[in-house]
């Protein structure tokens, strides 16, 4: 048996891991590989306590959030794609017109 | 003591935290890509340890699958290269990571000691038809805006990749 303590503290730390990786990241990709990062922390988060409190709606809104990154990715990557067609570029430090 | 299902938590955690530190490490997007899937592989794992066998499956195939097969479709479709190395400032570098890590240590250590009298939970596996009862019969509602939800995005997907039509 594995205490449910262990999968928390693990899910915290690919949260926070996934948090660096958007903060330190500068390809518009991998920062957002990283949010997908974070979601599946919060996945691994759903299960622990619908494990350790006997409840199948955890499970339930895993399912809820894998579908809506799936929605989420469509319509980001699809955004990428503008980005890279209109400024030809993929670095997050380049696209830097709201800064102007 | 370790059980033999805490060693297979500690290869699997190893296996996730190896995945998510490589994602940060390497500057190719593919490469990232790759540590991604390893990360989600051995995510499924541990649900299966908890026993959640359909949310594993669902997790291989949609995110494993589906969403990161998009992922690297983009990466070689905009042929994205390796990203330049950030001037990162030796405030950042010196003071900024330690903290960093600090954080991240204490923050999993306090859940730790939050949550250490919860104690293991019995790894019954839950059987696939009492989730899908709960799902069409409870959840039925949201599960139908789930499927509006994916249509729209769709179609915003569709609606934002188009070229425009140039004279």
């Amino acid at each position: 048996m594995v205490p449910t303590s262990y999968f928390l503290v693990l899910s915290a730390v690919l949260f926070g891991l996934g948090v660096i990786a958007f903060i330190f990241k500068r390809n518009i990709l991998t920062v957002f590989m990283s949010i997908e990062l974070m979601l599946n922390a919060v996945n691994l988060t759903f299960v622990t306590f619908s494990r350790s409190l006997g409840q199948l709606q955890g499970q339930v809104f895993v399912l809820f959030v894998i579908v809506v990154a799936a929605a989420e990715a469509a319509v980001g990557l699809a955004i990428i794609i503008l980005i890279h067609r209109n400024r030809r570029t993929l670095d997050v430090e380049n696209v830097d017109s709201l800064k102007d | 003591m370790i059980t033999p299902q805490i060693a297979v938590f500690l290869v699997l955690a190893a296996l996730v935290v190896a995945g998510a530190v490589s994602l940060i490490l390497q500057r190719h997007p593919i490469h990232s890509a790759l540590s991604l899937i390893v990360v989600m592989v051995a995510l499924a794992g541990l649900y299966l340890l908890q026993g959640a066998e359909f949310v594993a499956a669902v997790q291989i195939i949609v995110y494993a699958g589906a969403i990161m097969v998009v992922f690297i479709f983009v990466i070689m479709l905009l042929n994205a290269g390796e990203e330049e190395r950030a001037n990162v400032s030796r405030w950042a570098r010196f003071v900024g990571v330690p903290l960093g890590a600090v954080f991240l240590v204490e923050v999993a250590y306090w859940i730790g000691r939050a949550t250490a009298h919860l104690g293991p939970a019995p790894t019954e596996t839950v059987s696939t038809r009492d989730l899908s009862t709960l799902l069409f019969r409870e959840y039925v509602f949201p599960f139908e805006l789930t499927s509006i939800l994916i249509l729209i995005a769709l179609l915003g997907a569709l609606v934002l990749a188009r070229r425009e039509e140039s004279s």
